[in-house]
């Protein structure tokens, strides 16, 4: 099963390396990781998407917490939550045709135009994982797909619950 | 007037004085030069200088299992700090606190693969409970103090710190200022157990028909033998320990059982099996004691007692997990005994008494002395004698570990000391080095195989320079016993690089590096010469004793069976 878990941490040298290293020592699972300081630079904010059954998720938990560095860490998916993740993307557009229905598939998806070469299209997209891989698949459809890069999700819980010190 | 300044080094001598260090075990090297002569001039403690960092490593473990104190290490930057990392490992695996002071090249050379350059923070990373890289002088004082908080607080283990030269050297000058009394936002581990789970966990226990208290390692890093042997007589519960947790309960104790797991008595393993309810006491489930752990114990109730959460519901699920420091979850459980009045029953008691006897009767720990070669185990019941049981006894590992463990009952906490985690050979001699250092006054046993010594061998010259007499017992059967053991049992007797051909004479070796060698070839000279060898003071003796090279560890559990499934002896199943 998918999960999200958010990791507050002190923001110090290698302390991302600890938490990299773990999941890779004990077998866990890393779809994707995303880590930047918070708006109090001594504490880092590390988003991960992993996948376990709940006997691995409860020792990933469990292990993560272990870490002297880590402050708090929570499982996002366990109740209602908002998560995005951003795409950049960069297509071929070559002709009148392909321009039109890059752009119209771009405003479909609510995404973003932000950059216009001599025959490429960049276009920037957020969303959950769902939407921007029926983005991309619905792209490369209709056009060929130059390069991409995914930022991997963040998450935040909804409501009053808040991850903090 | 004006503040006084210090070096980095100076500040690294200022601060161990102030954690109450009394010894550091360390090797000299470049990077590390400014604090060696900053130790040059002081007296607060003392350092003792190793002939390999991996022995350092073992006596500041050897030191701090038998004192309960934090181990320090220091050892110079690239060759110096990977060679301890064999010693990081095995404080690692069994909890033990150790601080690891690492040299490292100039903060303007890092990164350029400098001489000597090596990141031992992230050599060390998976074998650490933390590391500091420390980059500024004025901050060591306090790095120091985290170490050692982190190193001896909640479930204990090693911490490494590194030193760039250039925050150590001369022209680099700072005020020294330290806080003893370490506070940090992110690590505040659990001390009391939770009241909710204390309940639910005196219920249980008292409740049980069958009920086994198996105690680990926690118990004796804790000090909490006595609050141990208080439950255990409070309950009247038989009580087993792992290979870490021996001394925790005595093992001349009447409700004590014995160890358990790989070859742990069968009345342990059969208790275990047999029990409705398994009381954990700072105990992991370990491979070695769980056997298959799908035909774990499928009928008991778990209650598992640690500090670490992540040692509860890692390979066996606790039912009723309490998260706490031991000896405060030990008397919060005997305070709500008490209050509560609950006790077991005392008829399902004494039939499982009855029935943990009968298993005993079998006498699943033993073997036979015959008339021909000097069996190993019959070495290790001479010295229990000789030294009334009351010896430090330091193990290597092997089979030689496996008959201390088994014919030695330590009836104290601390006097049993091997890697039972990591498993390193040539940790014994180091590590009994460390424990004589703290207790001079004592008999000091290294246990060992003629494998295991010849791992750290070169420490004798240490043992001269620092008049550490030690006595090492080699239960010498020329191979690699428990290799040759498992190839006898499992590789049709193929015994593939486990035959020494050439091991050296011990007697003349000790000789050499300035002890006393004796040799024991025959039953008939055992005792006396044992004897002679602990009546030896002064002086470190090395006692090499040609042992039955063909005698395999009984009991054993069967691979892959379950924890009770066991060969008693060769051939014959429990």
């Amino acid at each position: 099963m998918r999960r999200i878990l958010a990791i507050l941490l002190e923001n110090e040298p290698g302390s991302l390396s600890r938490i990299v290293g773990l999941f890779s020592q004990r077998a866990f699972n890393i779809e994707s990781l995303t880590v930047a300081p918070t708006e109090d630079e001594s504490l880092s904010r590390i988003t991960i998407a992993t996948k376990g059954d709940d006997k691995v998720l409860e020792q990933i938990v469990k292990q993560v917490n272990k870490l002297i560095d880590v402050i708090k860490i929570t499982d996002l998916t366990e109740r209602s939550h908002v998560e995005r993740e951003l795409i950049l993307i960069k297509v071929l557009a070559m002709n009148d045709k392909s321009r039109t229905e890059v752009k119209r598939i771009t405003d479909i998806f609510r995404g973003s135009i932000i950059d216009i070469g001599k025959q490429v299209y960049t276009i920037q997209l957020t969303g959950d994982a769902d939407k921007l891989n029926a983005f991309v698949k619905t792209l490369a459809n209709e056009t060929e797909i130059i390069e991409s890069v995914r930022s991997g999700c963040v998450g935040i819980a909804r409501g009053e619950k808040a991850l903090r010190v | 007037m004006n503040t006084p300044l210090f070096t980095g080094a100076e500040m690294v001598v200022k601060a161990l004085s102030a954690l109450d260090v009394k010894y550091i075990f360390g090797y000299p090297g470049g990077t590390v030069l400014d604090i060696y002569d900053a130790i040059f001039q002081q007296d607060d403690f003392e350092h003792i200088l190793v002939r390999h960092e991996q022995a350092a490593t073992h006596m500041a473990d050897g030191y701090s299992r038998a004192t309960g104190d934090v181990g320090v290490v220091l050892a110079t930057s690239g060759p110096g700090a990977t060679n301890c990392i064999t010693g990081i490992a095995t404080a690692y695996m069994d909890s033990i606190p150790m601080v690891v002071l690492s040299g490292q090249v100039p903060t303007t050379l890092i990164g350029d693969d400098a001489f000597q350059e090596t990141d031992i923070v992230g050599c060390s990373r998976p074998i650490v409970k933390h590391s500091f890289n420390c980059r500024k002088v004025e901050d060591i004082p306090n790095v120091i103090a985290k170490a050692f908080y982190i190193a001896k607080s909640g479930r204990p283990g090693p911490v490494v710190v590194e030193l760039p030269k250039d925050i150590l050297i001369p022209d680099n000058k700072a005020e020294y200022n330290i806080e003893t009394n370490v506070q940090m936002r992110s690590y505040n581990p659990t001390k009391k157990g939770h009241p909710k789970q204390i309940k639910k966990a005196v219920k249980a226990i008292t409740e049980a028909k069958k009920l086994v208290i198996y105690s680990g390692g926690g118990i004796v890093l804790a000090d909490a033998s006595e609050l141990l042997t208080q439950l255990v007589e409070t309950l009247n519960a038989p009580c087993t320990n792992t290979l870490m947790g021996l001394g925790g309960l005595a093992g001349t104790h009447k409700n004590f059982i014995g160890m358990l797991g790989m070859h742990g008595s069968l009345e342990a393993n059969k208790a275990m099996a047999n029990a409705d309810v398994i009381l954990a006491l700072g105990a992991r489930f370990d491979d070695r004691v769980t056997n298959n752990v799908k035909k774990f114990c499928p009928n008991a109730t778990i209650v598992h007692v640690d500090i670490d959460p992540t040692s509860i519901s890692k390979t066996i699920n606790a039912h009723i997990p309490v998260v706490g420091l031991i000896d405060i979850v030990l008397q919060q459980i005997i305070d709500e005994l008490d209050e509560t009045g609950f006790l077991p029953d005392q008829e399902p008691l004494a039939t499982w008494w009855e029935q943990i006897n009968e298993w005993r009767a079998v006498k699943s720990v033993s073997y036979q002395q015959d008339d021909g070669k000097i069996k190993p185990q019959r070495v290790v019941e001479a010295m229990y004698k000789i030294t009334n049981g009351e010896a430090y006894v330091c193990s290597d590992v092997g089979q030689h570990q496996m008959f201390a463990a088994q014919y030695y009952p330590f009836d104290k906490p601390r006097k049993w000391i091997n890697s039972g985690g990591l498993g390193t050979m040539g940790f014994g001699l180091p590590a009994a080095m460390g424990v004589k250092l703290a207790f001079p006054d004592s008999h000091v046993i290294c246990i060992t195989g003629d494998g295991s010594i010849q791992m750290n061998i070169q420490e004798l010259s240490t043992c001269l320079q620092y008049n550490l007499p030690v006595v090492i017992v080699t239960l010498n059967n020329r191979s690699l016993g428990m290799v040759r053991q498992w190839q006898d049992m499992v590789y049709g007797g193929r015994h593939s690089s486990s035959y020494m051909e050439s091991i050296p004479d011990f007697v003349k070796l000790a000789e050499a590096y300035g002890h006393v060698g004796i040799q024991i070839d025959t039953l008939d000279e055992l005792d006396s010469k044992l004897e002679q060898a602990f009546s030896i003071k002064n002086r470190l003796v090395f006692v090499d004793v040609c042992v039955d090279e063909k005698e395999h560890v009984y009991p054993m559990q069967i691979k892959y069976g379950a924890v009770d499934d066991m060969w008693v002896k060769k051939g014959v199943k429990a």
